[in-house]
């Protein structure tokens, strides 16, 4: 998932938008730009965080060659 | 044998049998050994120890080849000082004992004396200092895990409780990390082998975030892969941050001590992955309010500027009314103030008018008063006694004046004097 790929390097831009405004020294408009990009990122940051989905896979190795195969996972289906 | 009926089809060998009962023979066993072992003293490493509640202690006495099953009651272990468990190697003064209900033979322990740390755990602890002397324990090479490890790698048994535990935890609190196990044996010959392996592999395969190496609790010996070389080497060789997960209470594995986390259930390694997301989380919502706040104090103060550029820029046809307005204001009150002024003035002169109206002479003489003076004009005539005959007076009337000459002097005529 790409939104995990870029997570850090996302929290790191959200990171700065902060300091950036907490500065003040940004123009009205640049503040506004800021403040939008900022909580675009915020928002897609929790989603990524908040995502109900998961794969659980078991890693299998022949000759020396691995592959990925479904765990069947009973217990925590419920 | 005369216990034998006489049977003439039996062969010598036959006819020569002897044949126990279970008893018979337990109790043959019994007598024998127990008759000859006794008083005597054995040396071994304490495994499988367990402290019953009716206070006797069951446990087992191993060496390299071989294991002998023992028994301190609650009578001789209550003055022991030193705290048996297993891996201690004690020398142990009893009786070898039969027990017919199971067919066992036991070691009834009446004294113990520890001889130091078993063999087992001397070549542990002869392990770790090896492994430390190299660094592998060194407190330097642990790596943090990554800001939030999506994707996690566990080696475990397939179908131990290690996984499910595992499994359960992240779905409900952190379903957004993906699980890969590999699954390996935990116990046993090729245990520490398996682990190994499955550690180089996830480094291999890599699309990992952090490798779980785990397993639910045990004894010592179950336990005994993860602090097998092998594992550690393979831990401490990890490019990816390992958290070792092996559910033990009394000692670390040397697993633990080579991984970059290392906790003491299945459960809690779970629980980093969720306490990391929920510390983002909460991260990411203070940000939002920080943000909102800096672009709040934004506004404020360009509406402040705003207000104080808005008065400074008043043109100067608003000023000059405003002035304006205060010079009516103040002349107003100016103008107020003059009349009434005025008002009390004039006020003032006419009771002093009044007053001089009702001193002057004049309105006396009106009244048909008359006033005499003593010619040539020395001052108004009070007094008869002042006057003679043949002085000349003027007497001023309210209309008019006549001179005449005094006839007579007439003193203290109060009626007529005026």
């Amino acid at each position: 998932m790409k939104e995990k790929q870029t997570f850090e390097e996302d929290i790191k831009n959200l990171q700065k938008i902060v300091d950036d405004l907490a500065s003040g020294k940004l123009t009205l408009g640049e503040s506004l730009k800021k403040y939008e990009e900022g909580v675009k990122l915020a928002q897609g940051l929790s989603v990524v965080l908040n995502e109900a989905q998961r794969k659980v896979e078991l890693l299998m190795k022949k000759e020396g060659k691995f592959s990925l195969e479904d765990f069947e996972d009973k217990d925590s289906k419920e | 044998m005369e216990r034998n009926s006489p049977d003439l089809f039996l062969s010598e060998d036959q006819k020569s049998r002897h044949i126990y009962s279970v008893s018979e023979i337990t109790r043959d066993i019994q007598v024998i050994l127990e008759n000859t072992f006794h008083g005597l003293w054995v040396e071994g490493e304490v495994s499988n120890f367990k402290a019953h509640s009716s206070g006797h202690f069951y446990f087992s006495l191993k060496d390299k080849d071989a294991v002998l099953a023992a028994a301190m009651f609650s009578r001789a272990n209550k003055d022991i000082k030193f705290k048996i468990e297993d891996g201690l190697k004690a020398v142990c003064f009893g009786k070898i004992n039969v027990y017919s209900p199971r067919g066992q033979y036991q070691l009834i322990v009446e004294k113990m004396e520890p001889q130091g740390i078993g063999a087992q755990q001397l070549a542990l602890e002869q392990l770790k200092k090896k492994l430390a002397k190299e660094g592998l324990f060194d407190p330097g090479r642990k790596r943090p895990l990554t800001l939030m490890p999506f994707s996690v790698g566990i080696v475990t048994s397939g179908s131990g409780a290690a996984v499910r535990d595992i499994l359960q935890i992240l779905k409900r609190g952190a379903s957004c990390v993906d699980v890969i196990l590999r699954s390996v044996r935990v116990q046993g010959e090729s245990a520490a082998q398996e682990i190994a392996e499955g550690i180089n592999d996830f480094n291999k395969f890599k699309k990992v975030d952090a490798i779980i190496v785990s397993r639910g609790g045990g004894s010592i010996e179950d336990l005994w892969a993860f602090n097998e070389e092998a594992v550690v080497r393979a831990i401490a060789a990890s490019e990816i941050p390992v958290v070792s997960a092996v559910g033990h209470q009394i000692n670390l594995t040397l697993a633990d001590l080579a991984a970059d986390i290392f906790v003491e259930t299945p459960t809690a390694a779970a629980k980093i992955m969720v306490d990391k997301k929920n510390t983002l989380l909460a991260d990411i919502d203070s940000f939002k309010h920080e943000m909102e706040f800096s672009v709040q104090e934004l506004f404020a103060s360009l509406n402040n500027r705003l207000a104080t550029l808005r008065h400074s820029l008043k043109s100067p046809w608003d000023r000059l009314s405003e002035k304006a307005q205060l010079v009516d204001e103040l002349s107003a009150a100016l103008k107020n103030n003059m009349v009434n002024y005025l008002k009390l003035i004039k006020e003032r002169a006419s009771a002093y008018i009044q007053r001089l109206e009702a001193l002057s002479p004049l309105a006396v003489l009106s009244r048909g008063y008359s006033l005499s003076m003593l010619m040539p004009e020395t001052g108004i005539i009070k007094n008869a006694a002042r006057l003679k005959k043949g002085d000349k007076i003027k007497t001023v009337l309210e209309k008019g004046s006549f001179l005449s000459t005094v006839e007579e002097v007439i003193k203290d005529e109060r009626e007529t004097d005026i």
